[in-house]
């Protein structure tokens, strides 16, 4: 039984790590907390939804599809909204209550376009049936989903550590202006993140509404909630916290469900949360020294 | 009047001060310097409550300050400046004095809220108190701009008046006058001798030597965290050590630009 | 006479939401006076309402004294958190209260024999008088005003502009901060007291995330440079919705639209006194 339980908590902290991924990427690179980082993930699991149920296309392009349409939406997310605060130089928290009422914007054009009710991926989607991997029953989406995330997880791995551009990121994370100085194209980074990160949510988007076979307009609104609790957990800005979190935060949910029952289950995020801010703000792996300009 | 006793200060690893000890006389303006880095601003943050020492004792008039948070330490009658001038950028010169007087507004809720004489007699005086202060500090004409509108060196005078608004016995002054002219420095150094003749006592940081020798009658000379010498202005000019603190770090630098 | 009854039957209810709403702006207002984005004022809302309501309904309590209830139990809590919760700043305390406003609903939701649970509480006695709303906004807003003019509310503005310098000032920032979230939460709690005996059922939804961000957004959008900042923001976002009724589906997109606009063009709020002074001097120098 509790084997069982590894997989479903497993290919559950993978998507969650992916969310949350992309939410302390913004937090670190623009030092903004993007609230709205849950309507994007609303936004391609509804994207790959229109191109397999409406173009008839398959899953992988789907997956395509919903990073493309994400990633979009989170550079034009940059460009129109966060970009002219940046260029006010704006206090941090405000950029914050702008993505609200983008959130508002997005999951509300949502319900008026799809209605409130739930939707499914089409029957055939993704193939039925269980494999056994290393003596336990894995269904062809944990599969999917946990192969998925390690991938992407790996890449940005590789592009923060091993690259120019995941140099350049880091060198913006610790201080903008300094960056900036030194020759970077420090706007061109923070459109090029915004895509990423909200790619990475679009993603997780699909992967969630395969594994919970349903999509509604507010589905980002928990997963916000979540990925915050995640990002606070494994420390704000920090990719490896925010890896390790997600994945934590998967088991603890599951187990907790298990063992205690389910009405808990949304409380294990948030009681974590409390606990940490009280006894080690910083989280895991983060810094709790301040930003500079 | 405040007495530093074998005062050490680490961060982890790092020995910031090491048995630092000094003794300001009451009524005397007293001056700490060294070179940058040395430990100066360290030691202000230690009296004024912002920091706690790694061990060390500091006494003001025979009262302990370990433990003490800077709102308590500021009641028993120390005041600061800063090296990077914290006023409230978005009050008027008149306001930013005014919050100074805050331990001295002695009314209730009661009063408050209902608006009775002890409130308004206590808020008009501290309003007049503030206006006499910025006279000292030649600022009342502008006692109603923008503390954000001032010119650098008037904005470290009004730093000045807001601390004095807490009627301190002993006031800090971290470089007060960085950043000024020449005009500025003499004007300031008469209202710091002013300020004196009205009893207060003053510990000073400050780099322009003139400055220091001008209006110090003791000076404490700080380098790499400890006291290296201690005395009067005539002493310290002619101190070995100290003449090597200052010009060993110009060496320093001198090679380093040249590799 | 009649034409003026019409009006209350139909509009009653949304001219009485004003008024709670305005308290709740308010009451984030006092924490935003003293630099906290604190957003745990859902939650305290809907423990003074569960509060109240229970007062009510299992202690036939009056309603002065579910009231006073309704302010009382948030005010504890918040001085039961505010402790740990309230040494950290900026976004790391959003975060802890927007939290914080979750267990909350979590814990009414698993604690049914009491709290009627995911059902709600139901049949609450609609105590609440239109003189009862506008009593509480106006002695609230008297009483902040007064404060705003004291020693008290510019310790607020101090911390608000540095914290350090204020605790050197001889401000003591921790009992500050605290008085001004305990208000809050009282502040609050009492709306929520309001709200709950008048639309007589409430459920654990209604004082999550969403409710938070939008007594948020209430403050924010008015501005919060004067008392009257947080008033005007309750009142467009509570006449918002009523206004674009006609939009049906759309009314909430505007609803969102409206904040990403303000924020980005009127950065203060629409009531900036800072702004009006300056329009002001402008015209005087005009005409010099």
């Amino acid at each position: 039984m509790l084997e069982q339980q590894f997989v479903n908590a497993l290919s559950l902290g993978c998507v969650y790590a992916l969310f949350a991924l992309g939410f302390t990427l913004i937090f670190g690179v623009l030092g903004v907390i993007n609230l709205a980082h849950g309507a994007v993930f609303m936004v391609g699991a509804y994207a790959a939804l229109v191109v397999v149920a409406n173009l008839g296309l398959p899953l992988w392009a789907a997956l395509v599809a919903a990073m493309l349409v994400a990633g979009l939406l989170g550079a034009v997310i940059d460009r129109l909204v966060l970009k002219p605060l940046r260029r006010r130089n704006a206090p941090h928290l405000i950029p914050m209550i702008a993505t609200i009422g983008v959130a508002i914007v997005l999951n509300n054009a949502a319900q008026a376009f799809f209605g409130a009710g739930n939707l499914r991926f089409p029957f055939g989607t993704v193939p039925e049936g269980v494999l056994t991997v290393a003596g336990l029953h894995v269904t062809v989406i944990e599969l999917g989903i946990i192969l998925l995330s390690f991938a992407l997880m790996a890449v940005l791995m590789i592009v923060m550590r091993r690259t120019q551009f995941g140099r350049a990121l880091r060198a913006i994370a610790e201080s903008p202006k300094a960056a900036w100085l030194l020759g970077i194209n420090v706007e061109r980074l923070f459109l090029t993140t915004s895509f990423a990160a909200a790619a990475l949510g679009g993603v997780a988007g699909v992967l969630i509404g395969l594994y919970a076979n349903a999509l509604y307009p507010l589905m980002g609104q928990p997963m916000l909630h979540k990925g915050i609790a995640v990002v606070i957990l494994g420390g704000m800005g920090d990719i490896r916290g925010a890896m390790l979190g997600g994945l934590f935060l998967g088991f603890a949910e599951v187990l907790s469900v298990a063992y205690v029952g389910s009405t808990m289950r949304d409380a294990v995020a948030f009681g974590l949360l409390f606990l940490i801010l009280l006894v080690r703000p910083q989280g895991l792996f983060g810094k709790v020294v301040q930003r500079k300009a | 009047m405040l007495e530093l006793t074998s005062l050490s200060k680490n961060f982890g690893g790092l020995h910031v001060l090491h048995d630092v000890g000094l003794s300001v006389p009451e009524g005397a303006i007293f001056g700490l310097i060294g070179p940058n880095g040395a430990g100066k601003t360290t030691v202000f943050n230690l009296i004024t409550g912002l920091l706690a020492p790694t061990s060390g004792g500091i006494a003001f008039q025979g009262q302990d300050l370990l433990r003490r948070r800077p709102n308590e330490i500021t009641r028993l009658g120390i005041a600061r400046t800063f090296q990077n001038i914290r006023l409230f950028k978005e009050m008027t010169l008149l306001e930013n004095v005014v919050v100074g007087a805050y331990r001295h507004m002695d009314y209730g809720y009661a009063s408050l809220l209902l608006g009775l004489p002890r409130y308004r007699e206590h808020e008009a005086r501290a309003r007049e108190r503030a206006h006499e202060l910025l006279g000292w500090m030649k600022l009342d004409h502008k006692a109603n701009d923008l503390a954000d509108n001032l010119s650098y060196g008037e904005q470290r005078r009004l730093e000045l008046a807001r601390a004095l608004a807490t009627e301190p016995r002993l006031l800090l002054l971290d470089e007060p006058v960085a950043g000024m002219n020449t005009g500025e420095r003499a004007e300031l150094m008469r209202e710091i001798l002013a300020i004196r003749e009205r009893g207060y006592t003053i510990l000073m940081i400050e780099h322009d030597m003139q400055f220091v020798m001008g209006l110090c009658e003791r000076i404490a000379v700080l380098n790499f965290g400890r006291i290296i010498a201690c005395g009067g202005p005539q002493e310290i000019r002619a101190n070995e050590q100290v003449i090597e603190a200052y010009l060993g770090r110009e060496d320093d630098e001198q090679a380093e630009q040249a590799q | 006479m009649s034409g003026f009854e019409d009006f209350w039957a139909i509009y009653g209810n949304v001219v009485l939401t004003l008024g709670t709403n305005s308290l709740l702006a308010l009451s984030i207002w006092l924490t935003l006076a003293c630099g906290m984005l604190a957003m745990a004022n859902a939650a305290f809302m809907g423990i003074g309402a569960y509060a109240a309501a229970l007062l009510t309904m299992n202690y036939e309590a009056s309603f002065p004294v579910a009231l006073a209830g309704g302010m009382v139990a948030p005010a504890l809590v918040a001085a039961l958190i505010g402790l740990p919760t309230l040494r950290l700043s900026g976004v790391y305390l959003a975060m802890a209260t927007l939290g914080f406003g979750e267990v909350v609903r979590v814990t009414i939701l698993n604690t049914e024999s009491l709290t009627g649970g995911a059902l709600g509480l139901n049949g609450i006695p609609q105590l609440t008088q239109w003189w009862h709303v506008v009593l509480a906004v106006v002695l609230v807003l008297l009483v902040l005003w007064r404060v705003r003019r004291s020693k008290v509310g510019r310790a607020f503005d101090a911390i608000r502009g540095d914290e350090t310098a204020a605790g050197l000032m001889g401000i003591d920032v921790r009992s500050t901060k605290m008085l001004a979230f305990v208000a809050g939460a009282a502040i609050a709690g009492l709306a929520g007291a309001l709200n709950a005996h008048l639309t007589f059922f409430i459920g654990p939804g209604e004082y999550g995330f969403d409710r938070g961000v939008e007594i948020l957004t209430m403050a924010i959008l008015g501005g919060i440079g004067g008392l009257a900042g947080p008033v005007i923001g309750a009142c467009i976002l509570t006449v918002l919705p009523e206004a674009l009724r006609g939009f049906s589906d759309f009314r909430l997109v505007v609803n969102g639209l409206i904040l990403v606009l303000i924020v980005l063009f009127l950065p203060q709020g629409i009531w900036d006194p800072a702004r009006f002074s300056r329009w002001l001097r402008k015209g005087g120098r005009r005409h010099a």
